[in-house]
């Protein structure tokens, strides 16, 4: 893709490329991109820092770099002794081999003593490492909620970090570009998820495939950051490199005070030049596509990818080819079927898409005062331990365990299930993460994908459910 | 080291089904390793062993010509989902060299050049060719940027496929981009200076 000369109208994908290139890309070699903010984790940095190691090259710049522990760590407090409950010996080793690689090579990692540890997606804007105009990269997909503060942030993989961490710099072509207009409001009591849900179910799970997306449109405007970075996050889910929205007056009043950012006045200079990085009026783009924002409605998907999604109340939609067949038998769901029938085992309320404050509020005002039902397992899990203790302060723990649900220890838990937190073969779960796949939660495990809210609500009515439903059948406090 | 990739005449097999995602090629489960060596074991395990573990008997994948089959063509929109590199390298460990499809995700796609696993991209009808093939040999010539396919009736075919120049480069020569980001280090270190 050829970016357009600098003196043109630029979106805001376009600026941010442009100021971040050491070189250009040519007809035989990628751009080298300048990385602002390099996000590290335990599953996908061993092997990087091995590279390092292999040829005996230092990190760049360790100042740009920040860790933290999230996947593989357990969400159960340590016993007596202080020993964690690792799933395994190789899961704590690999929470070791970080701790040392960053030690080595001068990294700050948010370790278990740290207040601020938490999923690498959630610390990164609530320290305000993340800010407006960065580029930002990390070993994992979801990296793409960054882009909720105007920045440029996509998941690489383990090699690429290496590259990062010895050159802070990345080798890419310039994706194409394609802007989604969300007119409209979003009506009382849908979510970020919610419009997420219905994008993805609209563009298809490729739809974005090789470009950025800009989402532009009252209903954005409209949204607090963190529904903004739930929307975000999900940008991958329809197939993009990367998701962003420009920063505005939300933004930055996000970011005021927050540790990492400018304070006093370096703060006001930068908050001005944040602001002009907006796409320009008539920038181009490869793609654009309008939606109705206002006629979204609560959403839940019903089967193995996340744009197979209806809204709550509506009927299991015909299999239009083998694929969705597949999936149909996989969830043991029918076309015609209603979902309103399917039994829930499992709610887990959490992740780096749904796993801040807003969200855990949101999930509590459903239990306040209710029960989930006797035979449904209820895992909230805070984003980050900066979001437990907010939690914790304002008694959101108290109604989660009234209700009968589980408190965890921050951390990505069931989201991907690869530190013990699982949902059992053949079992439902309803999931406030961002993956419904196969055997995402655990082998032969059934996922749903749904808000923190309707999420509460199918674990108080114990099969799939809407919070109007709950308010009118159950009585709260 | 990246092994380099010319050409490759060898078998395909054939995973038909859509959106192939990164969790079935490499279940989370088995990303607690902090190496690569044996990630090979944990490709596509949720579909190759039951829930009591054992080898799911007549499974293409548990076949003996799985892995004397190089050439995986996977349905449409293969390798959505996360960003591990994983997944391309338990594809690698198994045995397989090339992926074809007719859209392979983003990152799977630049996950797989950066590890010598060839990403190959076809038209929907000469992919859907492939599926309806089931196995035999084909050809897959990185030099040309062809794939050949021989049909049993004795027709060949020579389909174009377009790749990145850089990333052709590497695979074909078995480079590693660090060197080449490494040389560009003055100009790093002159953008840096102008931030
Ligand atoms: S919460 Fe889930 S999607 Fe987010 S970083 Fe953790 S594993 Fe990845």
């Amino acid at each position: 893709m050829v970016s357009a000369p600098e003196s043109q109208p630029q979106s805001l994908f376009d600026k941010l490329w442009n100021t971040h290139l050491v070189q250009a890309q040519s007809e035989t070699t990628p751009a080298i991109l300048y990385i602002d903010l390099h996000l590290v984790h335990e599953v996908t940095s061993p092997q990087g820092f091995d590279l390092l190691r292999e040829k005996d090259i230092a990190v760049r710049c360790p100042e740009r770099t920040l860790a933290t522990l999230d996947h593989s760590t357990p969400t159960l407090p340590p016993d007596k002794d202080g020993r964690r409950p690792y799933i395994t010996e190789q899961a704590q080793r690999q929470v070791q081999t970080l701790r040392n690689n960053c030690k080595e090579f001068g990294i700050e990692l948010h370790d278990w003593d740290s207040p601020s540890r938490g999923v690498v997606h959630v610390m990164g804007p609530e320290l305000g490492a993340t800010q407006p105009g960065m580029t930002i990269v990390c070993g994992d997909s979801h990296t793409s909620t960054h882009g909720a503060f105007g920045a440029l942030a996509f998941g690489i993989g383990t090699t690429e970090v290496g590259h990062v961490l010895a050159r802070q710099c990345l080798l890419q072509n310039k994706p194409g570009s394609m802007r989604i207009n969300l007119d409209g409001r979003l009506g009382n009591g849908v979510t970020a998820k919610d419009l997420a849900l219905y994008i993805i179910n609209h563009i298809g799970m490729n739809g974005g495939t090789g470009h950025v997306i800009e989402y532009t449109g009252e209903a954005v405007r409209g949204l607090d950051m963190e529904s903004r970075m739930t929307l975000c996050n999900m940008t991958i889910e329809a197939g993009a490199r990367a998701g962003m929205i420009a920063p505005d007056q939300v933004t930055i009043d996000y970011l005021r005070g927050r540790r990492k950012v400018p304070q006093g006045e370096a703060f006001e200079a930068a908050a001005e030049k944040w602001l002009k990085l907006a796409s320009d009026p008539s920038a181009y783009f490869d793609h654009e596509i309008s939606l109705d924002a206002s006629a979204i409605r609560p959403t839940i998907t019903y089967g193995t990818d996340p744009g197979m999604s209806v809204a709550i109340g509506e009927m299991v939609p015909v299999a239009v080819n083998a694929s969705q067949q597949k999936a149909l038998e996989y969830m043991d769901l029918s076309s015609g079927q209603s979902l309103a029938e399917r039994k829930v085992d499992i709610v887990f309320v959490g992740s780096c898409t749904n796993g801040r404050i807003s969200d855990l509020r949101a999930t509590a005002k459903v239990l306040r005062g209710r029960k989930i039902a006797p035979h449904v397992r209820m895992l909230v899990v805070p984003g980050s331990e900066n979001i437990r203790r907010q939690a914790e302060l304002e008694g959101l723990d108290k109604v989660v365990r009234a209700a009968g649900a589980e408190w965890r220890l921050a951390g990505c838990s069931m989201c991907l299930a690869m530190n013990g937190d699982i949902v059992p073969p053949g079992k439902t779960a309803v999931s406030t993460s961002n993956r419904n796949f196969a055997g995402r939660q655990g082998k032969g495990s059934r996922t749903m994908l749904a808000s923190p809210e309707t999420a509460a609500a199918c674990a108080v009515m114990g099969r799939v459910a809407g919070v109007s439903e709950v308010e009118s059948t159950q009585e709260g406090e | 080291m990246m092994q380099a990739f010319t050409r490759l005449t060898g078998n395909i097999l054939v995973l038909a089904q859509e959106n192939i995602d990164t969790d079935q090629i490499i279940p989370g489960r088995f990303l607690t390793a902090t190496n690569f060596d044996d990630i090979g074991e944990g490709a596509f395990a949720d579909w190759r062993y039951d829930d009591a573990g054992e080898l799911v008997a007549g499974h293409v994948l548990n076949q003996a010509r799985a892995r004397h089959s190089p050439i995986l063509v996977g349905g449409h929109n293969f390798g959505c989902g996360s960003s591990r590199e994983h997944a391309p390298r338990a594809l690698l460990g198994f045995g397989f060299r090339v992926v074809i499809s007719s859209q392979i995700a983003d990152i799977f796609k630049s996950n797989a050049q950066n590890t010598g696993l060839l990403p190959v991209v076809l038209k929907p009808e000469q992919h859907a060719r492939l599926l309806q093939m089931d196995a035999g040999e084909i050809t897959v010539d990185l030099e040309r940027c062809c794939v050949i396919v021989c049909e049993e009736s004795g027709e060949q075919h020579n389909w174009p496929f377009t790749m990145d120049p850089f990333a052709r480069h590497c695979l074909l020569h078995g480079l590693d981009r660090l060197d080449f980001l490494s040389q560009a280090e003055p100009a790093i270190q002159a953008y840096e200076n102008g931030i």
